[in-house]
């Protein structure tokens, strides 16, 4: 089936071309030395040095950071742990459960900001890092849930059963067969909760409080506020970051790959 | 990767095995506490008084329901919805052709289209939209150009319009179209396909009848992944629609901000939540898919 139309080719190229135009227009505009017009004024680093002299960011930073970090680590043991465990048993409340855990990922984002917000001022839980993290990890449990549990149930059970009846222990079973098994699928959930933790706007808006900004709340309020050529030269710089991110992931999923070929 | 949507493989081979039920504990008081007694509350707020300041008080009240049978906010949950039904059509529309096409590729190629669609995946959706705001706002990258062309005199007005918050809410969402598309395709059998054509089908019933049934489970996957999204995400209609686009995700947040009306909130969240279900329910009932695919 080899056709020789050119239009798929051309098709990607046009919708690819358009879709970098934002991404190209800011990298070009961070190194621009006017303010406002978009008329190229002449090379200047001016905005990064703004950035880099800007402490308000880097605080968001860091607790951006540190707060992707959290939410991974919550999520990733409850999704590991509950996908185990629903394989494990067969309680029929399990697929009742599953159900709703998976809830977050199928409403529209403002409904868990409001929720949270309503359900945080009812329990009086001080708003900040603490009610970031519940927020957050609502929606990247089911995702590692999902990810594990179709690794878990991908596996072939005769191994884990081959291990025991040659004596090893529950832990060396889990070390040795399970954990590898699931490994991949949990690297996978992590990235993506690690992403959609780091860039949400939507729910943290609702449920940090004062004293703690992330760094997408902070873009916003500045993009709010008018004319940003800083927020340009910081784009380009986590543009930088997810594409050498992005070329790391996939040259160990590459080497990853060639070994299992080699086996 | 493919799963249901409980999230269970339903029929694995189950042995009870003592503790392992310890497991489950964690997940379990998660689930109950900060997702099912969550939607209980917004539900039990929604028929609730609003207060003088902030809150509610316990006083039953159809008020908030009634109040959004108003034309205003009507008129707002109608716009939301034609939002988001266009934005999920021209994604498939767009989105589908590439995805395939992409799958279609030799190995080399494919692997480069594939990092040059997670590059702006993986961006966040706020800085790919401030780079849209550079190339349109009244002094943009676009209006120079058009200027500098001798096309027009005066900059055109092209930010703060419906229309932008459409483009706005399309390119955000894109990129989950085309990956949830792709992984479906790139896993195809084509046997089947030239099956269907030895048998003598043309290249459009080979399509119709193999293809489109075999990717269904990424095209579902895409459109709940961009449809769900478009009905909440406020602020592209905040960025691109300056205050003059309102759609139910901003009337939301308003409404807890400014408005400081939560059991109007909850309602709204009640009504809201309703639709987007209602909507792919019958989407899943029409394709007769109940797989998510490819979330990467």
């Amino acid at each position: 089936m080899k056709s020789k139309s050119r239009l798929p080719g051309i098709y990607l190229a046009v919708v690819t071309a358009i879709s970098y135009v934002p991404i190209a227009v800011t990298i070009i505009y961070s190194f621009n030395h006017s303010k406002i017009s978009s008329v190229w004024e002449g090379f200047s680093l001016e905005w990064y040095e703004r950035l880099f002299s800007d402490a308000d960011i880097f605080v968001s930073l860091r607790n951006s950071l540190i707060l992707s970090v959290l939410v991974c680590a919550v999520s990733a043991v409850i999704g590991t742990l509950g996908a185990l465990g629903v394989k494990r048993t067969n309680f029929r409340l399990n697929k009742v459960m599953a159900y709703f855990s998976s809830v977050p990922i199928m409403i529209p984002e403002i409904i868990l900001g409001m929720v949270y917000l309503a359900l945080f001022s009812f329990m009086n839980l001080p708003f900040g890092i603490v009610t970031l993290v519940i927020a957050h990890a609502s929606f990247c449990i089911p995702y590692i849930y999902m990810m594990v549990s179709g690794r878990l149930f991908a596996m072939d059970p005769s191994i884990e059963e081959a291990a025991r009846d040659l004596g090893a222990s529950p832990f060396e079973v889990f070390r040795d067969i399970t954990f590898p098994a699931i490994l991949p699928g949990l690297l996978s959930g992590l990235l993506l909760s690690f992403a959609m933790s780091f860039d949400d706007v939507v729910i943290s808006i609702f449920v940090t409080g004062p004293g703690f900004n992330t760094l997408p709340l902070k873009i916003y309020t500045r993009m709010k506020t008018g004319v940003t050529p800083e927020i340009n030269a910081l784009a380009t710089l986590m543009i930088l970051a997810t594409t050498i991110l992005i070329l790391l992931s996939w040259k160990l999923n590459k080497t990853g790959d060639k070994a299992e070929e080699e086996k | 990767m493919s799963m249901d949507f409980s999230g269970t493989v339903s029929k694995g081979r189950k042995r009870k095995r003592g503790r392992s039920w310890t497991l489950l504990v964690p997940i379990y008081i998660f689930t109950l506490l900060f997702v099912f007694l969550p939607l209980i509350y917004m539900v039990y707020l929604s028929f609730m008084t609003k207060a003088e300041v902030w809150g509610f008080e316990n006083r039953f009240t159809l008020e908030n329901y009634k109040k959004i049978l108003d034309p205003l906010y009507l008129r707002t949950f109608l716009n939301s919805l034609k939002l988001a039904l266009i934005s999920t059509l021209v994604n498939t529309a767009v989105g589908y052709p590439y995805g395939y096409f992409m799958a279609k590729l030799e190995k080399k190629k494919r692997d480069i289209m594939l990092l040059l669609v997670m590059i702006p995946f993986w961006t966040s959706e706020l800085i790919r939209l401030n780079g849209w705001i550079i190339v349109f706002r009244s002094k943009g990258v676009l209006n120079l150009i058009l200027e500098k062309a001798g096309l027009i005199d005066k900059p055109l007005k092209l930010l703060y319009n419906y229309q932008m918050v459409v483009f706005g809410m399309i390119y955000a969402l894109l990129p989950f179209m085309i990956l949830c598309v792709y992984s479906s395709v790139e896993k195809m059998d084509w046997k089947l396909v030239e099956a269907a054509r030895d048998l003598g089908g043309n290249a459009a019933q080979a399509f119709l009848t193999v293809t489109l049934p075999m990717t269904m489970p990424g095209l579902l996957s895409g459109v709940v992944l961009t449809f769900i999204p478009s009905m909440g995400l406020f602020f592209v209609a905040d960025l691109l629609g300056g205050n003059k686009i309102v759609l139910v995700g901003n009337v939301i947040q308003q409404q807890l901000t400014k408005g400081r009306n939560l059991p109007f909130a909850a309602a709204l969240s009640v009504v809201l939540m309703i639709l987007t279900s209602l909507f792919i329910a019958a989407y899943r009932r029409i394709t007769k898919t109940d797989q998510l695919e490819g979330l990467i």
